[in-house]
């Protein structure tokens, strides 16, 4: 047995006590554990991205066999969404280090390395209640991390953020009695099984542990109606922390991807395509959502965060189709916003850090206009899904797949006019911010100087403020030339997790075997 | 279309570098501005002068007939692929981007001054003569997106490049909204274009014309197609971006708005000709758009001042020609839509350089401020006045050529069954295109010279008229000698019209045709209309005309407005709603998925109820009820809190779970009590925030979520389903050492579990710790210190009777807690429920004797016990790899040491030590926290375990007198 599968765990896990018990008045060396466990954490999923090309890795926790005790599952699609959290992980957290973000508040690297304990754990798990769990975990680290450093805004945003999703974790409890009062098995590959045998005359109770499963996973992902939360928890979390949490709303598109194909999935009499039936008008609201969130955004913070509602829009409207196709297209969408949406938040905070405020009106350029400006300029292409980065393919891909009579109009229509709406909306921010303020420094001979002696925050970004930004963006890029290696690599990820056979025998033929 | 496939198609590799060479070449006038602004134009110069050499490298065997292609794969699971050729369209744009490019570096050389950022400027220049190389020599529809969103993009860059002015700012993102908002319907036609053809290289879309026509989804191909087309080509009615866009600078305006990327949308037409023309929509929708927007765009370009808004409107009007040409949907107008792009491209961009000199030299644009410049700026004068007369179509020079063509080709078209429309409509346009040319000359270099320019105008150094003068040149010589264009003429339209090309020859004299005769009443009224234009001005002026831009800034303002207002009205942080709209949401999506599905038969029966259940169901309800109703009296509502949990954990005994019952009442009295103490320092009445009819829908959304509940509950528990407890049952004691099997389950089979929710555990400490912090520090901490709690306090904090009992309890409380911890694996009990024992036992202590006088008397610090909690029970997992075991591997045996009995050690008994050492943590962890609020609420230190002193009392109570 691949002892590696639960290393992304562990390592997190033992990590994240010591920074914050033993080396918690000492930040360079608790910069310097985080960074470097960070790193290793990278290292290790990239190895497992690896070895996850061929079957699906069973690891018996307990070496209990399944479905009776807990399993990790390392397939193409965990391998991948680990590894994703991972890069981001480090960017996010040289980004915080460089930025003094982690010195603001109590005990930043030990929930942020609980928090990444928590991502990977859901991502790995191959277990129903365990997934529970790692929401718990990853939750309960996010809340930390949401009010890090504290404010009167954040505490307001964090609490609602911390309200609505207790609500959400009490219905995913409720979801889960009735599955499991139902099955009587909580091992996701033994509930594929079991249900194949449920007809659609005796799957009423099936049918709302689906729909509440659904619900649940949907109010993680930010989308209609359930995701009010979302802008006020991103915009006034802290920059870094709003860049992670990319991956948290993905989290939730994860699981409706897992649930609702292995356990929910096409095949499946009592809840056949009622997923994909209720998902798809509630993307199409959320693009909508987005986009009318980024045009009448007074924030930069708040803009950011509608796009990225948006985006959830429009990897949804992918998901919902559950075809092949479009699964490897929403998966690259998937791994392009993430990052998307991380990069404008760092830049975010860059630019935040040396004007007063993010409202969107101009004020006397900081240092770096133009720089700050060519950066948000490449993000926000990537986010508007605008060539040449990689939303522009994302979006491509996406547009291909959904060619379903029914549903073409719709979503083609949403996509692309929410992405017009997009692109004048960050126009005009990008515009107010950054070119409008040039018309309000003083004229270079005579008159008084405004600007005062730059403070502390005011001084240019060096080569490491810099540094994650800059790779953030590049690895967009790279995500773009790189398209047609990587979507090979996901129409494996996608063929997999259509191959609900496959990944049930994984689990439960190699029964005993350890 | 046999030709075509006779083609010979050549790979050449340097497709691919021509096209990369100006993007790799926008690396460098950025930081080359540091060497000087010659260093900078050249390296602009040189990237594009070597893709322009290497093209022409290539050229000879393009006009022999053969088409050059490349092809490398990017994402061929969608059909996009690096794939690039060249014919003799693409040859004769690619030609015209990089030679009018080297013209315009040139230009902008002595254009721009020294304030403005040139190697910014030459960037941007290079992002898009790259981006516009790769839309007329992709073969790819795809790759063509690619590129054409890019001119979008980089044409926002460049027209805000002088970001301080609001003009520049508008326009640019006008431009990109109109010209973005096209390529993104192009994206979706496009789409269906390749799913008809079954393919996405251009090429083979070429070849099936016919398949394309004939398809269903035709219609919605060629509108949303064209929509991208019309948007860049400034067609009505999307013409009005073009002229907003004059506010970049000037060789802006020429490279961009009249040469090459306003030619795209024309190129985009004039490239899918053979698939999509010759239908009648194509015919009334391409030729009747472009027909309105030629005579539209001259009408208004007569009347216009500003001299770049004048060629702008002229450029729409010139577009407008060209896209009815091709919609005309025949080869002879096709040839004559080629030809016309490039003597447009002549003229109008020696027209447009010329104003800027004008610009630069005169330091005004308004045509009413100029006249007369004749003999100031000579050199000038020739150049215009050459260019401006050639755009009237005056005969030897070459905008007579094409204009002659493009009437002869509207005089025998009919256009809805009538032969004079087009005819007569196509002479107005012409008419008042002679009529703005006239005036360009009249009105800016004839006429006395004046005493009142903002600058004295003289003609500008070489380098800015030799650019222009360059391009005249090739309008006389193309005027005197058409035929010496006819091979590219002939080898472009053929490729636009897929090889078929009517019989023509391009020459001045045609015999006496009506065209003639129309171009003569297009000369002569012409210049009778500028004649009375003083008059016809004053009329438009005063006239009431819809005013694009303001329409513009108005939808896009108001929908900004709107959308303001309906995010700040639905996102705007009230959580009841939020909550309202989720339950709600998740009570109807449940029972429409219920209703999808029936239920298979009960399977058990319902039990009688006896007395005893019945009371405590009536206590809960009663409990549950008092909530609701006392919930704002905080205090009554904990209690009441209280009784629903202890009468859960009677429930949890009566069933038989002893388990869950002590951990029930454990957690329950842990919470109530930290609960009780976090309560002191908040308000102890809740305000009444919402109204009535509120409260009656949440009442409404509550009652039916929790009879959702109630109804799934009782459903499931007339079923019996085979489930992995059985299991469990079975192989706890062979397989996990114990014989509760709650605790095996807890540590063993679902230790992971178990693990994680320590974690959560540990977390809510820190979290707490860490947010206590921050409260601290802000304007919290002041409000705490302000606030008097003295009415609140007891005059018997720390009581005898209590200190006592609580010193006596301790001692067994953690003999109880250590009992159960042991017992854990085989009877009731466990590390959770230890921990919260002797969490309770220390509790008690805090209360009894105060926060800091425990403290003292305590090693462990609460953050190292959580710590070592998960650290331990990590660890502990972790041993199985020793064993090569997976994680959480348990190993138990048996011992004997006399005189104990045998008794068993378990590691997963090392695990529950973690579990307690947590739990044990967490709790006191936050209990610190809350004395920490205390001591900033003014608590004072109790240096006494109790306040036993009578003397201590009477003084307490004298100074509170």
């Amino acid at each position: 047995m691949n002892h590696w599968i639960i290393a992304p765990v562990i390592l997190p896990a033992l990590l994240a006590p010591v920074l914050g018990f033993v080396m918690r008045h000492d930040m360079p060396l608790a910069r310097t554990a985080s960074i470097a466990g960070t790193i290793a954490l990278m290292a290790i999923a990239l190895g497992l991205f690896v070895t996850a090309a061929g079957d699906p890795q069973v690891y018996y926790l307990g070496d209990w066999p399944a479905p009776f005790g807990i399993v990790l599952v390392l397939d193409r699609l965990s391998a991948l969404m680990v590894l994703v959290t991972t890069i981001l992980a480090l960017l996010v957290l040289i980004h915080a280090v460089t930025t003094g973000w982690d010195a603001r508040g109590r005990h930043f690297h030990a929930l942020f390395q609980f928090q990444l304990m928590g991502i990977t754990g859901a991502f790995l798990t191959g277990d129903i209640f365990n997934l529970f769990v790692f929401f718990e975990i990853l939750l309960i680290a996010s809340y930390g991390l949401m009010v890090h450093s504290g404010g009167r805004d954040r505490m307001r945003a964090g609490l609602q953020y911390v309200v609505i999703n207790l609500a959400g974790s009490t219905l995913f409890l409720f979801a889960l009695g009735v599955l499991y009062s139902t099955t009587g098995t909580l091992n996701m590959a033994d509930l594929a099984l079991r249900l194949q045998d449920i007809p659609v005359e005796e799957g009423a109770l099936i049918r709302v542990a689906a729909m509440l499963l659904m619900i649940v996973f949907a109010l993680k992902a930010a989308l209609f109606p359930v995701q009010f939360w979302l802008p006020a928890t991103y915009a006034n979390a802290p920059a870094p922390v709003a860049a992670l949490f990319a991956i948290m709303t993905k989290v939730g598109a994860y699981a409706i991807l897992r649930i609702h194909t292995l356990i929910f999935g096409p095949g499946i009499a009592a809840t056949d395509g009622m997923a994909g039936t209720w998902l798809f008008p509630a993307a199409i609201v959320t693009i909508a959502v987005g986009a009318i969130g980024v045009l009448g955004a007074r924030h930069l913070m708040a803009l950011i965060a509608f796009s990225v509602l948006g985006s959830m829009g429009t990897l949804m409207v992918a998901i919902s189709a559950f075809s092949p196709a479009a699964t490897t297209a929403a998966l690259y969408y998937l791994v392009h916003s993430t990052f998307a949406a991380a990069a404008l938040f760092l830049l975010a905070d860059l630019v935040t850090a040396r004007r007063a405020g993010d409202r969107l009106v101009a004020v006397p350029a900081t240092s770096q206009n133009g720089l700050f400006a060519a950066l948000f300029f490449a993000a926000a292409i990537g986010m508007a899904g605008m060539p040449p980065l990689s939303g522009f393919i994302g979006k491509l891909m996406v547009l291909d797949a959904l060619r379903e009579p029914g549903t073409m109009a719709w979503a083609w229509s949403a996509v692309l006019i929410g992405s017009l709406v997009t692109i004048v909306g960050f126009a005009r921010a990008g515009s107010t911010l950054f070119w409008k303020s040039t018309a309000l420094l003083p004229a270079a001979s005579g008159g008084p100087v405004v600007q005062a002696e730059p403070t502390a925050a005011a001084r240019p970004a060096g080569v490491a403020g810099l540094a994650s930004v800059m790779t953030t963006i590049a690895l967009l890029a790279l995500l773009t030339i790189f398209a047609g290696p990587l979507v090979g690599y996901l129409d494996g990820t996608t063929a997999q997790i259509f191959d609900r056979d496959g990944y049930v025998t994984s689990v439960l033929g190699t029964e005993g075997e350890t | 279309m046999t030709e075509q496939e006779a083609t010979v198609v050549v790979n050449d590799l340097s497709l691919i570098i021509i096209v990369l060479l100006p993007f790799i070449g926008a690396l460098f006038p950025g930081p080359m501005i540091r060497a000087g602004r010659n260093s900078c134009a050249i390296f602009t110069a040189l990237p594009t002068a070597l893709s322009l050499i290497m093209l022409l490298l290539l050229a000879p065997s393009v006009m022999d007939g053969q088409v050059i292609a490349v092809e490398l794969a990017w994402l061929p699971q969608l059909g996009l692929s690096v794939a690039f050729f060249l014919d003799g369209l693409g040859l004769l744009f690619a030609v015209m981007i990089l030679g009018v490019g080297l013209l315009i570096t040139l230009y902008a050389r002595f254009y721009l001054s020294g304030d403005d950022p040139m190697g910014q400027f030459y960037t941007f220049l290079l992002l898009f003569q790259g981006a516009m190389l790769g839309i007329v020599l992709s073969d790819n529809i795809l790759l063509l997106l690619v590129f054409w969103e890019l001119t979008s993009l980089s044409s926002f860059l460049l027209i805000g490049y002088w970001k301080h002015l609001p003009e520049g700012r508008q326009g640019a993102r006008m431009a990109l909204a109109v010209t973005g908002g096209g390529g993104l319907a192009m994206i979706a036609g496009m789409l269906i274009l390749g799913e008809i053809a079954g393919s996405y290289k251009l090429t083979d879309i070429l070849l099936q014309g016919e398949a394309i026509r004939t398809s269903e989804w035709y219609m919605p191909a060629l509108i949303l197609i064209l929509l991208g087309a019309f948007t860049k080509s400034a067609q009505f009615p999307f013409h009005f971006w073009l002229p907003h866009a004059m506010a970049a600078p000037t060789p802006v305006s020429a490279y961009l708005h009249s040469a090459t990327m306003v030619k795209a949308g024309v190129f985009l037409m004039a490239r899918m000709w053979p698939v999509l023309a010759g239908t009648d929509a194509w015919f009334y929708i391409v030729a009747t758009t472009g027909l309105v927007t030629m005579v539209l765009g001259a009408l208004i370009a007569l009347f216009k001042d500003d001299l770049k808004a004048l060629l702008a409107f002229s450029t729409v009007s010139h577009l407008g020609l060209m896209t009815m040409l091709l919609g005309f949907g025949t080869p002879m107008a096709a040839v004559v839509a080629v030809f016309h792009i490039i003597n447009h491209l002549t003229f109008k961009a020696a027209l447009f350089m010329t104003a800027g000199i004008i610009d630069h030299e005169a330091h005004t644009r308004d045509i009413k401020r100029l006249g007369g410049l004749r003999t100031l700026m000579p050199v000038t004068f020739v150049i215009g006045a050459l260019a401006a007369l050639s755009m009237a179509g005056i005969p030897l020079l070459n905008g007579f050529l094409s204009k002659e063509l493009m009437l002869e080709e509207a005089a025998h078209t009919t256009w809805a069954g009538s032969p004079y429309a087009l005819p007569a409509l196509a002479t107005l346009g012409a008419l008042l295109s002679v009529a703005y040319s006239f005036r360009f000359i009249g009105h800016v270099f004839l006429g006395p010279v004046r005493a009142d320019y903002p600058h004295k105008p003289h003609d500008p150094p070489f380098g800015l008229w030799v650019a222009p003068a360059l391009l005249v040149g090739l309008v006389v010589l193309i005027g005197l000698l058409p035929h010496i264009v006819e091979p590219l003429v002939r080898v472009a339209a053929g490729a636009v019209t897929g090889g078929v090309l009517p019989e023509f020859h391009l020459k001045i004299w045609h015999g006496v045709t009506p065209a003639l005769f129309m171009s003569a009443i297009a000369v002569l009224g012409g210049a009778a209309l500028l004649a009375i234009h003083h008059p016809l001005d004053r009329a438009w002026i005063a006239a009431r005309r819809p005013e694009a831009k303001a329409i513009f800034d108005s939808v896009v303002g108001g929908a900004t407005g709107l959308s303001q207002r309906f995010t700040q009205l639905t996102h705007d942080g009230a959580m009841s709603r939020y909550l309202a709209i989720f339950v709600a949401s998740t009570t109807v999506l449940g029972y429409l998925a219920w209703r999808g599905g029936g239920l298979p038969a009960a399977t058990r029966d319902l039990l009688p109820v006896p007395p005893v259940v019945l009371v405590g169901w009536v206590l809960l309800l009663v409990a549950t009820g008092s909530v609701v109703l006392m919930h704002r009296d905080r205090f009554r509502a904990l209690v009441v809190i209280g009784v629903i949990g202890l009468t859960v954990s009677v429930g949890f005994v009566y069933l038989s779970a002893p388990d869950l019952a002590l951990t029930q009442i454990s957690v329950e009295t842990v919470t109530i009590m930290l609960l009780l103490l976090a309560l002191h320092y908040m308000p102890k009445v809740s305000p009444v925030e919402s109204s009535v009819g509120r409260r009656i829908r949440d009442g409404v959304i509550a009652v039916a979520a929790g009879a959702g509940v109630g109804a799934l509950a009782y459903m499931f528990l007339l079923r019996d389903t085979p489930s992995i407890s059985e299991y469990h049952l079975a192989n706890s004691y062979e397989g996990g050492g114990g014989t509760n099997v709650v605790n095996v389950i807890l540590v063993d089979f679902r230790g992971y579990d178990t693990y994680g929710e320590i974690i959560v555990l540990g977390i809510a400490g820190l979290i707490i710790y860490a947010v206590m912090e921050a409260l601290l520090n802000g304007p919290a901490a002041r409000k705490l210190r302000n606030t008097d709690y003295s009415s609140d306090r007891s005059r018997d904090r720390h009581p005898l009777m209590m200190v006592i009992a609580t010193r006596v309890m301790m001692p067994m409380a953690i003999l109880v807690g250590i009992y159960i911890f042991l017992r854990g694996h085989n009877q009731p009990g466990g590390g959770f429920v230890a921990g919260l024992v002797v969490s309770i036992a220390l509790l008690m202590q805090y209360m009894a004797s105060g926060f800091a006088w425990t403290q003292s008397r305590q090693r462990i610090e609460y953050h190292t016990m959580i710590g070592w909690g998960v650290v331990i029970a990590g660890l502990t997992g972790a041993g199985a790899w020793l064993g090569g075991k997976p994680f959480l591997t348990s190993g138990y045996d048996y011992f004997h040491f006399p005189p104990i009995e045998e008794f068993e050690l378990a590691t997963a008994m090392l695990f529950d030590l973690g579990v307690f050492l947590a739990v044990l943590g967490a709790v006191m962890l936050m209990l610190y926290s809350l004395s920490r609020i205390a001591h900033y609420a003014g608590e004072t230190v109790n240096p006494e375990p109790m306040d036993y002193d009578p003397s201590t009392r009477s003084r307490i109570v004298k100074e509170e007198k």
